[in-house]
């Protein structure tokens, strides 16, 4: 599985130029990559959101593989009767070629509305890559909480205001409910690290069933930074270890990535507006406290998931050197 | 060979069902069409059927499931009624917007509140608009031939749209008939290999279905659909004469019984029409010139072939197991109402709801209603357009 730049800057592009993401959108990025990572044919299921409204709109397209949308909470049980449609039809002989299924969906689609759909497809063990691209709110139609928007964070159904610091309560852990489902391969990753993401894909689109992938796709819009940082941020996310790179292959978990530094999480905070009011407010130290509390926490309990020793020195950890960018490959 | 059979309306219908033998079947058990997808997981289990079944976690994923099948080029079907229905819904519009002909099987069934697991056409009629074409059925027997007829009509590449059957839940879903059965071999020659055009399957050329249209084709989409619905019943027709070759039985767009030299006339659908039928018979004997018409596709709405077999009446009835809340009157009277408009003589009309939530339709109550519209012909007037029958006041 080795991946060289030189090749994959031969390769033809499946998701190609022309379509209406933001400059810095990280969904771009991340679908780049992963329609590069990938070797067979595949047919993909896009549910509503910032991809499939910026790049399909009647009567262009962006896509040069088979794709389909049809709502927004149902990109798994959409992509699940494709998958059974070829599982039929290669059982009579009427397909004959091998061919990846990947169903797409924001936060919004996989968190909060769609995790029923989400849930069933992996229960019933179709061979399907899901992938959340995942940015944190809705972003598609103005920047409302999500079940994957943090602690804090103010959005426009949780604005901060006189009286409310944003978010009031912490994000769901949508990678650990997807381990629950005891499928063959998952993982989280981010398109700041290309390497592990495209790693990833390879290994998710080779899973014999049903396979996730979480990850973390910055948002300039919603996260309120500046537009050429958004890679920047989602590599800070790794290092503060507010976004572990890790992977769960049958039932094991593997850590991806360790910073040499674990950074603090207002490197993470800073600079995003949507936590400008956490800092301008002496009350809203608490909230910082409570969100650097939760990632440690969160952290020790992965590190002892992936065997690891325990993080030493949790508060103390930062200072001026930069992040460590190179992520190691699965 | 063909077969005479003792059936319920859900064995009819998965049946039907089992000789279609479709690519995929997706599917959530809900009363009363659990029946049927029960059944069908058992061909699936003893291998009667090449079917992948994908046994999902709701109505919504169901008809998102078959949406994906039949977008993948696979001949696909599912079952619902009710609530189930109900939770499909966005998907409906969906399913006919993306041109997926998708073949369903409804068990009408009432919705709540409160709740009622018995038959009203709550479901089908809500979803008359959806953009699917409707079909109606009286009997185990007609689930049966119209389950069969309606691939062929929602797969023909001049309509692709999906196709929804409904027979009353209870009522005709759970009581055994005499039902004729064609042989397997004629069932699979009748409705041959699906073909899909821009399969998602076919890799070396790939398309984008479900781009977003907005201001500037939106409307475009919506008038090819609305044209390939309303231009599809020669089409509708051409299926039925071609079936009347196979099985004997010839269906039209509606039955009329009765009704050439009739003077008095029912519009009722499904179940009770049979009822009706037995009233129509005791009336005549009594020399008062009644007949009935029962509709049997209702999208689209046969409108002008409905006024010309009920232009000469006196008076009609039409008679709905819903009621369209808050327009004081039901879908089926609003339909013809409207399709008899601008005749010179029209005949005079009233609108019952009867049969809620699987209330017995009797005898006495059918020829109540025909002896209204004596009254009302003699007088030449409706005092009452809209009424419920058969309720406590």
């Amino acid at each position: 599985m080795a991946l060289s730049l030189k090749e994959l800057s031969r390769k033809e592009e499946t998701f190609v130029s022309g379509h209406r993401l933001c400059a810095g959108c990280g969904a771009g990025t991340t679908f780049r990559q992963i329609l590069l990572a990938a070797e067979d044919p595949v047919v993909m299921s896009v549910a509503t959101g910032c991809l499939y409204v910026a790049t399909a709109t009647y009567p262009y397209t962006a896509w040069k593989c088979n794709w389909i949308h049809s709502a927004f909470e149902n990109s798994a049980a959409t992509i699940s009767g494709i998958e059974a449609a070829y599982q039929s039809l290669k059982r009579q002989g009427k397909v004959t070629k091998t061919i990846k299924f990947i169903a797409v969906g924001g936060d919004g689609g996989t968190f909060d509305i769609g995790l029923q759909a989400l849930s069933g497809a992996l229960e019933r063990g179709h061979k399907f890559l899901y992938v959340c691209y995942n940015n944190e709110a809705y972003m598609n139609t103005g920047i409302q909480r999500s079940g994957a928007t943090p602690l804090g964070a103010s959005t426009t159904t949780t604005p901060a205001g006189s009286v409310s610091y944003g978010k009031s309560v912490f994000r769901k852990d949508l990678t650990g409910i997807v381990a629950a489902h005891n499928i063959p391969y998952l993982a989280q990753t981010t398109p700041a690290h290309w390497r592990d993401l495209m790693t990833k894909v390879k290994k998710a689109l080779a899973a014999d069933g049903p396979s996730f992938l979480n990850i973390l796709s910055p948002c300039h819009r919603g996260w309120r930074n500046e537009m050429k940082d958004s890679i920047n941020l989602a590599r800070i996310a790794a290092d503060t270890c507010y976004w572990p790179l890790y992977e769960v292959e049958n039932g094991e978990y593997k850590l991806n990535y360790t910073p040499k530094e674990k950074k603090p999480v207002t490197e993470w905070l800073k600079p995003q507006g949507r936590f400008k009011h956490l800092f301008s407010k002496p009350e809203n130290q608490e909230v910082i406290k409570k969100l650097q509390e939760n990632v440690d926490n969160e952290w020790q309990k992965l590190l002892k998931k992936c065997n690891q020793p325990a993080s030493p020195s949790e508060s103390e950890a930062g200072g001026d050197k930069k992040p460590n960018l190179e992520p190691v490959a699965g | 060979m063909p077969r005479i059979a003792a059936l319920t309306g859900n064995n009819a219908a998965s049946e039907a069902m089992r000789q279609i033998n479709p690519d995929v079947v997706a599917a959530y058990p809900i009363t009363p069409q659990t029946e049927a997808v029960e059944e069908f997981a058992e061909f699936v289990a003893n291998g009667l059927v090449k079917t992948q079944y994908v046994p999902v976690e709701s109505e919504h994923s169901s008809m998102s499931a078959c949406i994906g099948a039949s977008a993948a080029g696979s001949r696909t079907m599912t079952a619902t009624s009710s609530a189930g229905f109900a939770l499909m819904w966005e998907m409906l519009p969906i399913a006919a917007g993306l041109r997926t002909p998708v073949i369903m099987y409804v068990a009408n069934r009432a919705f709540s509140a409160p709740l009622n697991i018995h038959c009203s056409h709550d479901d089908t009629m809500g979803g008359r608009d959806t953009g699917w074409i409707q079909i109606y059925s009286e009997n185990a027997q007609e689930m049966y031939d119209n389950l069969i007829q309606a691939v062929r009509i929602g797969e023909d590449p001049s309509i692709r749209l999906p196709v929804m059957v409904s027979m009353d839940g209870f009522i005709t879903t759970h009581s055994v008939e005499r039902v004729d059965l064609l042989d397997d071999e004629t069932v699979r020659k009748f409705v041959g290999e699906f073909k899909m055009a821009n399969s998602l399957l076919d890799v070396d050329n790939p398309v984008t279905i479900g781009a977003c249209a907005l201001q500037d084709y939106y409307t475009e989409h919506k008038r090819q659909h609305s044209e390939a619905l309303l231009n599809s019943t020669a089409k509708i027709l051409e299926v039925a004469e071609e079936y009347a070759r196979i099985s004997g039985r010839k269906y039209g767009l509606f039955e009329s019984y009765k009704l050439e030299d009739a003077e008095y006339g029912l519009v009722i659908i499904n179940s009770a029409a049979g009822v009706a039928k037995m009233v129509v018979n005791e009336l005549r004997a009594k020399d008062l010139k009644v007949g009935l018409l029962k509709p049997r596709i209702y999208r689209p709405f046969p409108g002008t072939q409905i006024k010309d077999a009920l232009k000469h009446l006196k008076a009609i009835a039409v008679m709905d197991r819903v009621d369209a809340f808050g327009s004081g009157s039901t879908p089926t009277f609003t339909e013809i109402r409207s399709a008899m408009y601008g005749l010179p003589n029209q005949p005079l009309m009233i609108n019952y709801v009867y049969g809620l939530g699987g209330r017995d339709i009797r005898l006495e109550d059918i020829s109540k209603v025909f002896h209204k519209l004596v009254d009302v012909a003699k007088t030449g007037k409706v005092d009452k357009v809209f009424d419920y029958l058969t309720v406590r006041e």
